[in-house]
C-alpha cells in the first residue's frame, strides 16, 4: 500500500475542527479574570490635539483604566521599520512608521487616540463617549497631486514635504530607443486596490502572567516570530518569555502580516501594569481604518514599439499613495515597478515613483502588493498600441514573450528582495496557448458578431503577468517521528487557510512513508518553533515547505541508518512505506518507524557522542532570490448596453507555478484570489472624500464579490519547475488576484465597441456608473 | 436603565438553558461568550457577511442582528450541533471536506447553517438556485466555486 | 459595535405596546425585524432609550384578503408573504420585488411594517406601497387613522408616524383583471439597496388599451416617486415604443437623484430611463397575456 501523495489532490487535515466549530480563532479565546479594550480613534483626518480629557471615563462602573500616549512614559515609540529600501542608487526614503498612540497629531481617520480597558468590550465602548477630545482640525491631504505642490498641508511637518520615498530604476536608454520607434503610445493611468476584508476581522490577546515571569500572546499575525521577537525587546523581556500564538486565522491577505499594529504593542504592556489579561477583537468598522490596505497609484506611461508591435521600451513615471506612515518601506510601489514588465522582453525601461504621504490609512501589500497596478499599465499600453498597428491583442502579447531558452532572465532593476529581478524559469508561450485556446479565443468574433445580431453585447479580455514568489530570508523546520510512529511537524509561519496542515504533511509523509493524516502540524506558536519571517508574498509553500522537506529527508536518513543498524544491512537494501522500514524483497523483517523513534531515545545504555536521540530533525531553507510564476487570465462578459451592468460568461485560468504539492489546495488559492481580482475591478472602491473621511466604512457599500457575482472558473496548469528550490516550486497564493484589472478593461471595451467610439478604459475599478460618465460624451 | 438585565430560558441544539441576560446584549455575544459555542463567528455585526448565522425555530438568521432576549422560549440551532452525537458528519459537511469547501474555515458554520436550511427546503436545486441561497453569506477565500459543488453534492447524497 | 444601553419591554398587547410610546415617545422605538433598527443601533447611530419588542404580539401578523382588499399586518416577515402563493398571486409586484430586498437570511425576520416605517429612499416597498395605492392604518393610543401610502413617506428615513404612533395594519386594493405588473431594479449586486427601481403597473380598457396606469421609483428621490403622471400619454393607448421613450424622457425630468456612492446622478437618472421603458412594456405584455 502506498503512502504517497505528494502531488494528489489531498483531503485536509485540518477541515474537522473548522467544520464542527471547534477551532480556536482568535475571539474564542477565554482567559479568568480578561478584561476587555476598545479605542478612541479619531474622526478627522488631519488634525493637531489639544486636549484629552479621560476622566470622565475613569468615573464609569466597570472601567478600569485608560491611556493616552503620555502615560506610556518611554514605552511610546514609533514602530520599527519593517522592510528598509532596497539598495537602490539613488532612492530617497523617509522613514515615518506608526505610534502606540497619537501624540500632538492626528494623521489619519481611526488612529487611536485613547485605550479604555473594561470588564466588557460593551462597557469599553460606552466608556468612549466619556472621553473629551479637543482637535484643531488641519486640512487633509489626499489627492497624489495636490500633495506634492508647494502649500500643500504636510502629513509630517518636520520633512518639508509630503514625498515618503523617490525612486528612478532604468535598464537600457528609453529615449534612444524611442526615438526610432514606429509607434509610441502614451497615456495617464489610474489604478485603485482596495482593502483585504478577511472575514475575521484582526484581534490580540494578552496575558502577562507576573508568577511565571511569562507573557502569552494571542495575535492573528502572519508573522509570529517577529513579533515575539520585537515585543519582547520592546518590554524588557527575554525572547523566551514570551510566547506568540497565531492561532486559527479567518484569512489574512496580507495586512495581518504588518507588525507592530498599536493594538498589539499597546495590549502586552498594558497586561503587566494591570496584571490581567486584555483581549481586543478590531471590530468591522475599525478594520476600515485601523488595518492596513492598498490604495491607488497614477501612472504616466508611454511604450515605444516596431510597427509590427515589438517593445523597444517603457517609461514609466507614477505617484503611489502611501498613507500616513510609511512602515513597510518601499515594497508596493517596486512590486508595482518591477511587475509591469510581466513576460515581456522590455529592453529598455525608465521607471520613477514617488511614494506620497497622505492623511489616510497605512498602506502595505496586500494580496498582490502593488503587481496589480503594474501589470494594468503594461497590459492596457500593449491593448492601445494592438489597436494602433492593426494586431491582435493576442499576437502582441505572444510576440513579445520572454522565450523559454532565455531563463533564468535578468531584468536588472532591484526587486522587493533586494537582489536584480531575475525570473528564475518559465515556458510562457504554451501557458498563453491554453489560455486562448479554453477561451475560445479563434471563434470568438464570430460568436460575437452572432450574439450582436440577437441583441447581446458579448466582449472578451485576455491577460498575461509574472508574479515574483518564494522570497526569502529562510525558514525553518522541526519533523520529528513520535514513539506511537506519528510524524509531527513545527514551522514558525502562520497559516490563514492555506492548507498548510495537509500540504506540509504531504511533503513529510511522502519522504517518510507515513499518511497524511498521522501527521500534524503546528504553525505559528513560537513556544514550538521561534525561527522564521512569516506567511506572506506567496512564500510558505516554497520557503517553509523546502524546510520541512529538508527536514524531512534528514529524519528518513536516521531511520534508514537505525533501521539498518538493526536489520545488519545496507541502507540501499531498505525501504520506508506504510509507516515501517522493511527490507526489499522481504516484507516480513520489518520495523515500525514509531519502534524505530523508541530505540532512538534510549532508557540505558550509552548515547554515542554527536549523535542527538531520536528521529527528529530541524532544518533551514533559504532560497537566494524569488521563484518567477507566470499566468494568463481570459474572460467572457456579457454587458448590458443601456444599464451598464455586467455578467461574466466564462473565466479561465491557466498558471504555472511549478511542482504541484496538492491541486485541490492550489486550485482554491487560485478561486479566491480571482474572486478578490473581480472585487478590485468591478465591485471594491474606497470612497473617500477630499477631507480624508470614508464614505463607504460598511460591507453594505464597501462591496465584496458574493456567489452570484464570482463565475465558475475554469483552471489549467503547466509546469516549469523552478531551479531554486529541491521540490521546483513556485508560489501562487496572490496569482488569481494580478490581472483582474486589464481583464475587465479589455473585455468590456470589447463588449461595447468602445474602441471604435473613441473611448478607453484607463482606470480601475470600473462600474456601471463609472461606464456611463465614461462613455456619456461617446460618439456612436 | 444601566445593567437592564432578563431572564431568558431556550435550548440550543436541543440542550435546555436559562440564563439572566443584560438586554443589550446581542445573540451572537450570548452564544459565543454566555454559552461558550464559539463556532458561531461575528465578522460584521451589522447584517451582511452573515458568519453569524444560526438557526432560530429552524430559520437562517443572522444572530448579530438579534438581542438574546429576543431568543426567549425559541430553540437556536448552531454549527456545534449539525454533525451527529458521534461526531459522524451532516452530509453537508462530508461535502465541504470532499470538496475543498473550505479554506480559513471562518465562514463556514454560517455557510453549513444557511445551506444545511436550505436543502431542507429544496432538495433538488440547481447551481443557480445554491449561489442564490449563497449569496447572504460572504467567504473571501474559496470564491465560492468549491462550495456551490459541495452543496450540489450533498443534495444528492440526502437524496439517495 | 455594541450597542448603547437601554431598557427592554417585550409588549404582550398592542394595547400596552402603543400606552408606552404614549409615554416615551421619541425616546422609545419598536422593535420588530429588527433588521434595519439593530444594524443602526450596533454603529450606535441609534440610540433608544427603551427598545418595544412587538414580535410577540400576535394580532399584528397575517395576511386577510375579502372582497376588494387584502390586509396585512405589519408584523409579517417578508419570507411569509413570498411563500404564501395566494398573496403573490394576488399582488405579483411585490412577489417579484421580494427576492430583491437583502436576502434569505434578512428575509426570515425582517417585516413589512418595520421596512416601511423606516423608509429607506433605496427600500422597494415604500415605492411598491405607492404603486399599488396602498392605505396604511396608523394607531397611537387615543386614536387610529389610515394614510395614504403617497402621503405616508415624507423625506429620507422619515414617515407621517407621529411620536405615539404605529403602523398596524397595511391594507392594499385588490387590482382588476387584466393587470400586468413589473417590479425591476438596478442594483450593484442582489440584495443591495437599489440604485434605481421601478414598479409598473399596467390596467387594461375593454379595447385592450391602456386604462389605467401605475409607474413609481424607488432610489431616486428622498421618498418614492409616484410618476404615473408622467405616463398619463398612455392612457387610451395601445403603448407603442415611441410612446415608452416619452414617458421615460418625462421621468428623466420628475426625478432628482441625489446620487450616492455608488452612482452619479446623472446615471440614476438615465437608468431610470431605460427602466420605465422595460418595465413598462412588460407589464403591457403581462397585462396582455392576463386576458
Amino acid at each position: 500500500m502506498s503512502t504517497r501523495t505528494f502531488g494528489e489532490p489531498v483531503k485536509r487535515n485540518e477541515d474537522r475542527r473548522l467544520l464542527t466549530g471547534q477551532a480556536l480563532f482568535i475571539d474564542d479565546v477565554e482567559l479568568p479574570g480578561l478584561l476587555h479594550a476598545a479605542f478612541l480613534r479619531s474622526q478627522v483626518a488631519h488634525a493637531r490635539i489639544l486636549r484629552i480629557d479621560v476622566s470622565r471615563a475613569l468615573q464609569r462602573p466597570g472601567v478600569v483604566a485608560a491611556y493616552v500616549a503620555d502615560d506610556l512614559g518611554d514605552y511610546w515609540k514609533p514602530g520599527p521599520l519593517l522592510v528598509p529600501p532596497p539598495p537602490i542608487a539613488g532612492a530617497i526614503f523617509h522613514a515615518r512608521t506608526q505610534v502606540p498612540l497619537a501624540r500632538e497629531k492626528v494623521r489619519h481617520v481611526g488612529e487611536p487616540l485613547v485605550i479604555v480597558i473594561a470588564e466588557s468590550r460593551y462597557i469599553a465602548e460606552d466608556a468612549l463617549d466619556d472621553i473629551d477630545v479637543e482637535l484643531e482640525v488641519i486640512p487633509a491631504v489626499v489627492d497624489l497631486e495636490d500633495a506634492l505642490s508647494a502649500g500643500s498641508a504636510l502629513v509630517h511637518d518636520d520633512l518639508g514635504s509630503n514625498v515618503s520615498a523617490h525612486v528612478h530604476q532604468s535598464k537600457g536608454n528609453y529615449a534612444a530607443a524611442s526615438a526610432g520607434a514606429d509607434c509610441i503610445i502614451k497615456r495617464r493611468f489610474r489604478y485603485e486596490h482596495g482593502m483585504s476584508s478577511p472575514i475575521e476581522t484582526r484581534g490580540v490577546v494578552a496575558q502577562w502572567d507576573g508568577r511565571a515571569n511569562q507573557m502569552t500572546i494571542w495575535d492573528t499575525t502572519q508573522a509570529p516570530v517577529f513579533i515575539r521577537n520585537g515585543l519582547a525587546a520592546m518590554l524588557g523581556l527575554n525572547e523566551r518569555q514570551v510566547r506568540v500564538i497565531a492561532p486559527f486565522v479567518g484569512g489574512g491577505f496580507g495586512p495581518k502580516i504588518m507588525m507592530f499594529y498599536p493594538e498589539e504593542v499597546l495590549l502586552p504592556w498594558i497586561s503587566m501594569r494591570l496584571n490581567r489579561p486584555i483581549k481586543w477583537i478590531e471590530d468591522r468598522l475599525e478594520h476600515f481604518f485601523a488595518t492596513t490596505q492598498e490604495r491607488g497609484q497614477i501612472h504616466d506611461a508611454e511604450i515605444a514599439l516596431t510597427k509590427d508591435g515589438r517593445i523597444l521600451g517603457i517609461k514609466d513615471v507614477f505617484l503611489h499613495d502611501g498613507g500616513a506612515y510609511d512602515p513597510y518601506g518601499l515594497t508596493v510601489p517596486i512590486n508595482s515597478q518591477c511587475t509591469l514588465l510581466g513576460p515581456y522582453v522590455v529592453p529598455n525601461y525608465d521607471s520613477t515613483f514617488t511614494q506620497v504621504f497622505t492623511n489616510l490609512p497605512i498602506v502595505t501589500p496586500y494580496r498582490g502588493a502593488g503587481r496589480q497596478h503594474g501589470v494594468f499599465v503594461m497590459e492596457r499600453l500593449l491593448d492601445l498600441a494592438a489597436h494602433e498597428l492593426g494586431i491582435d491583442p493576442a499576437d502582441i502579447r505572444r510576440r513579445n514573450l520572454i522565450p523559454p531558452d532565455a531563463f533564468p532572465y535578468n531584468n536588472q532593476i532591484i526587486y522587493q528582495d533586494f537582489a536584480a529581478l531575475t525570473y528564475d524559469s518559465g515556458n510562457y508561450e504554451p501557458v498563453l496557448d491554453m489560455a486562448l485556446d479554453a477561451i475560445g479565443y479563434a471563434r470568438f468574433k464570430a460568436e460575437q458578431a452572432t450574439a450582436r445580431a440577437q441583441g447581446r453585447h458579448l466582449g472578451l479580455g485576455v491577460a498575461c503577468y509574472v508574479e515574483g514568489t518564494g522570497i526569502g530570508p529562510y525558514e525553518g523546520a522541526k519533523v520529528q517521528v513520535q514513539s506511537n510512529g506519528k510524524v509531527s511537524i513545527a514551522t514558525g509561519i502562520g497559516t490563514q487557510g492555506q492548507g498548510h496542515f495537509t500540504v506540509f504533511a504531504q511533503i513529510a509523509a511522502e519522504q517518510l512513508g507515513v499518511e497524511v493524516g498521522d501527521v500534524d502540524v503546528v504553525t505559528g506558536d513560537t513556544d514550538q518553533f521561534y525561527w522564521g519571517a512569516g506567511t506572506f508574498a506567496s512564500r510558505g509553500a516554497v520557503v517553509a515547505g523546502n524546510a520541512v522537506n529538508e527536514a524531512s529527508k534528514a529524519v528518513r536518513k536516521k531511520a534508514l541508518k537505525l533501521a539498518s543498524d538493526l536489520f545488519e544491512c545496507s541502507e540501499d537494501d531498505l525501504v520506508i512505506d506504510g509507516g515501517k522500514v522493511s527490507i526489499v524483497g522481504i516484507p516480513e523483517r520489518f520495523v515500525k518507524l514509531g519502534d524505530l523513534a523508541s530505540r532512538a531515545n534510549p532508557m540505558r545504555g550509552a548515547v554515542e557522542p554527536d549523535t542527538e536521540p531520536g528521529l527528529e530533525a530541524t532544518r533551514y531553507f533559504g532560497p537566494k532570490m524569488g521563484a518567477t510564476a507566470n499566468g494568463v487570465h481570459a474572460m467572457i462578459v456579457e454587458m448590458d448596453p443601456d444599464t451598464f451592468e455586467l455578467k461574466i460568461l466564462k473565466y479561465v485560468v491557466v498558471h504555472d507555478c511549478g511542482t504541484v504539492i496538492n491541486p485541490m489546495v492550489l486550485a482554491g488559492q487560485i478561486h479566491g484570489g480571482v474572486a478578490q481580482g473581480i472585487g478590485n475591478a468591478f465591485y471594491e472602491k474606497l470612497a473617500f472624500d477630499d477631507q480624508g473621511q470614508l464614505l463607504n466604512a460598511s460591507l453594505a457599500d464597501y462591496l465584496l464579490p458574493t456567489a452570484l457575482e464570482v463565475p465558475r472558473m475554469e483552471l489549467a496548469h503547466t509546469v516549469t519547475r523552478s531551479p531554486l528550490n529541491p521540490l521546483g516550486i513556485k508560489g501562487a497564493g496572490e496569482a488569481g488576484a494580478i490581472p483582474g484589472g486589464p481583464l475587465f478593461a479589455q473585455a468590456i471595451e470589447d463588449a461595447l465597441g468602445l474602441k471604435a467610439k473613441g473611448v478607453e478604459l484607463l482606470e480601475i475599478p470600473l462600474s456601471p456608473s463609472r461606464l456611463f460618465e465614461l462613455t456619456r460624451t461617446a460618439k456612436d | 436603565m444601566h445593567d437592564d438585565r432578563h431572564d431568558i430560558t431556550l435550548t440550543v441544539n436541543g440542550v435546555g438553558y436559562s440564563r439572566r441576560v443584560e438586554s443589550r446584549m446581542l445573540l451572537s455575544d450570548f452564544i459565543r461568550h454566555d454559552l461558550a459555542l464559539a463556532g458561531t463567528h461575528v465578522g460584521c455585526e451589522h447584517g451582511v457577511c452573515g458568519a453569524c448565522t444560526v438557526l432560530l425555530d429552524g430559520e437562517p438568521v443572522r444572530s448579530c442582528l438579534m438581542l438574546a432576549v429576543q431568543a426567549n422560549n425559541h430553540a437556536i440551532s448552531t454549527v456545534e450541533g449539525l454533525a451527529g452525537k458521534d461526531g459522524a458528519y451532516h452530509p453537508l459537511q462530508q461535502a465541504m471536506h470532499d470538496h475543498h469547501g473550505l479554506q480559513c474555515g471562518y465562514c463556514t458554520p454560517g455557510i453549513l447553517m444557511t445551506m444545511s436550511a436550505f436543502l431542507d427546503e429544496n432538495s433538488s436545486p440547481d447551481e443557480n438556485e445554491v449561489r442564490e441561497a449563497l449569496s447572504g453569506n460572504l467567504c473571501r477565500c474559496t470564491g465560492y466555486q468549491n462550495i456551490v459543488d459541495a452543496v450540489l453534492t450533498a443534495a444528492a447524497r440526502m437524496r439517495g | 459595535m455594541k450597542p448603547a444601553p437601554f431598557k427592554y419591554i417585550a409588549a404582550t398587547s398592542l394595547e400596552q405596546a402603543l400606552a408606552l410610546k404614549a409615554e416615551h415617545g421619541d425616546e422609545a422605538k419598536f422593535l420588530a425585524g429588527g433588521q434595519s433598527l439593530i444594524p443602526a443601533m450596533n454603529f450606535r447611530l441609534a440610540r433608544p432609550a427603551i427598545l418595544i419588542d412587538i414580535n410577540g404580539i400576535e394580532a399584528l401578523c397575517g395576511v386577510r384578503t375579502s372582497e376588494a382588499t387584502t390586509r396585512v399586518g405589519p408584523l409579517t416577515r417578508y419570507r411569509a408573504l413570498q411563500r404564501d402563493a395566494a398573496f403573490v398571486g394576488l399582488f405579483p409586484l411585490i412577489g417579484e420585488a421580494l427576492p430583491h430586498i437583502a436576502h434569505p437570511q434578512i428575509r426570515n425576520r425582517g417585516t413589512i411594517g418595520g421596512n416601511l416605517s423606516h423608509a429607506d429612499p433605496a427600500s422597494e416597498l415604500p415605492a411598491i406601497a405607492v404603486a399599488l395605492r396602498a392605505r396604511l392604518h396608523v394607531q397611537s393610543a387615543k386614536r387610529a387613522r389610515s394614510v395614504a401610502a403617497a402621503d405616508f413617506f415624507v423625506s429620507a428615513l422619515t414617515t407621517d408616524l407621529q411620536p405615539d404612533e404605529m403602523l398596524t395594519e397595511i391594507e392594499l386594493p385588490l387590482q382588476s383583471p387584466r393587470t400586468g405588473s413589473c417590479f425591476m431594479e438596478v442594483a450593484r449586486r442582489r440584495g443591495d439597496f437599489a440604485i434605481v427601481g421601478v414598479a409598473a403597473q399596467m390596467t387594461l380598457d375593454n379595447h385592450d388599451a391602456c386604462g389605467d396606469v401605475r409607474l413609481s421609483f424607488c432610489g431616486v428621490g428622498e421618498t418614492p416617486v409616484d410618476a404615473s403622471t408622467a405616463a398619463s400619454i398612455l392612457i387610451g393607448q395601445s403603448p407603442t415604443d415611441d410612446m415608452l421613450r416619452d414617458v421615460a424622457a418625462s421621468v428623466q425630468t420628475m426625478i432628482e437623484p441625489a446620487g450616492n456612492v455608488h452612482a452619479t446622478a446623472d446615471y440614476q437618472r438615465h437608468v431610470a430611463g431605460v427602466l420605465t421603458e422595460r418595465a413598462l412594456r412588460t407589464a403591457h405584455q403581462r397585462a396582455h397575456d392576463a386576458r
